[in-house]
């Protein structure tokens, strides 16, 4: 079934107006006591940063669960600033796989760009979580380590840092649902 | 994990669903952007079944109505664009939120970056938003937006389209896609439009001219119907 689906096209280079009117990127206050902040450019093939690109995030909250009372989960940045994107929101717990064993904690992102005629879809995984990254079902299927380790957010002491490359060396791995 | 496999960027899961591929080199800049490493297919967890509430934001009274958004009225054609988001077995998406924006009646954007030597219209922002209704409907009032220029190759133009965002009722059935206009003469030189392979679903980016729906000495309708992927993932077909 779904065959009768409507396609996806491009987001386009004009759509900041309707999107993004209102500053969505803050999931929790800043002064937030367990507020972490996830930093990161969207890169092109040439190695150029993309800077008409929209990025949303889904996820969970501390306790594992989808939007549960006061938290959305979802927040989006544009990348304005020379392709860079930047969330605060705080660090969602672990939450059933697939044949309900648990997932690493992780963020659902969706990418749109001018030149992108259907979003990517990719996840952030946790770089102190490597015990729960090791048995992490989706992870773990991913055989090539470089590949693997292009889900894994960096510590940057202040900010988990998170690029995004869309195509060539080292390109981000992005899931089809 | 034995039902995770591997997909190429362009392969048949995408054209199944009617999506195009990432790569379409008419289109320029997908040469840069497009992802060629094998996509990992995901399966279906809380993470992707489970949608932003954002989708279900309130919306204001006239959010809906681009001609009623400054003092005066937009220059242009007037139009109701309405139609039903339903998923992919038929059942309505209730109170989900889209998002439209456009070009004004002469193919300007307000946006910044928008260099089209063609005028901007004071009375029109062309953004909008709605909530649909209990059976999946929605209804924009707007002004048929124009053609517009954008250098992909030479004599580039797009055929005028409305820009649509939707989120269903979870994160696997996000969408945004484009609303075109029956019979426009630009299609066949439009690499966006034509970037979706299979003809039948290109045909579904195209609305239909609604005669019942136009109100007599006010405004013509089109219909525009969306078929999202629901909560669920569909199911794999082996071969
Ligand atoms: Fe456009």
């Amino acid at each position: 079934m779904g065959s009768g689906r409507t396609p996806s096209q491009t987001i386009g280079p004009f759509f900041h107006d309707a999107l993004l009117d209102k500053d969505r990127s803050e999931l929790v206050p800043p002064d937030h006591p367990e507020a972490i902040r996830i930093v990161g450019t969207v890169y092109d093939s040439a190695g150029d940063p993309v800077p008409d690109a929209m990025v949303e995030i889904w996820h969970a909250d501390r306790a594992g669960r989808y939007d549960h009372e006061n938290f959305s989960g979802f927040g989006r940045s544009d990348t304005v600033d020379g392709g860079s994107f930047s969330f605060v929101t705080v660090k969602p717990g672990p939450v059933a796989g697939p044949d309900g064993e648990m997932q690493a904690p992780h963020v659902m992102v969706s990418v749109f760009a001018r030149g992108l005629l259907k979003r990517v879809v990719t996840r952030i995984y946790f770089p102190d979580e490597g015990e729960a990254n090791a048995s992490d079902p989706v992870l773990s299927f991913m055989e090539d380590a470089a590949f693997r380790e292009t889900l894994i957010a960096r510590d940057e002491g202040d900010a988990l840092r998170f690029d995004i490359r869309l195509q060539g060396e080292n390109q981000t791995a992005f899931f089809e649902l | 994990m034995k039902e995770m496999r591997e997909q190429s960027p362009g392969g048949v899961v995408g054209s199944r669903r009617g999506d195009p591929p990432y790569l379409a080199p008419d289109y320029v800049a997908t040469r840069l952007r497009a992802p060629k490493e094998p996509l990992i297919i995901l399966p279906s967890t809380l993470s992707d079944t489970t949608g932003p509430a954002y989708g279900r934001a309130p919306v204001g009274e006239l959010d809906n109505d681009l001609t009623r958004q400054h003092e005066g009225e937009p220059l242009g054609e007037r139009i109701i664009v309405h139609g039903r988001v339903t998923d992919g077995d038929g059942r309505p998406v209730r109170g989900s939120l889209i998002e439209v924006w456009q070009a004004n009646a002469a193919g300007r954007y307000t946006h910044h970056l928008d260099r089209h030597p063609a005028p901007l219209d004071s009375n029109f922002s062309g953004a909008g938003r709605c909530l649909t209704d209990d059976e999946g409907r929605y209804r924009f009032v707007t002004v048929k937006p124009g053609a517009y220029p954008w250098k992909n190759h030479h004599n580039a133009w797009r055929p005028a389209h409305i820009h649509f965002s939707l989120f269903g009722e979870a994160f696997r059935s996000r969408l945004i896609t484009q609303m075109y206009f029956p019979g426009d003469p630009l299609f066949w030189q439009d690499p966006i439009f034509n970037s979706v392979r299979d003809e039948k679903a290109r045909q579904r980016l195209i609305s239909s001219f609604d005669l019942e729906t136009t109100v007599p000495e006010w405004a013509l309708a089109y219909r525009f119907d969306i078929v999202l992927e629901g909560r669920r993932a569909t199911p794999m077909e082996d071969h």
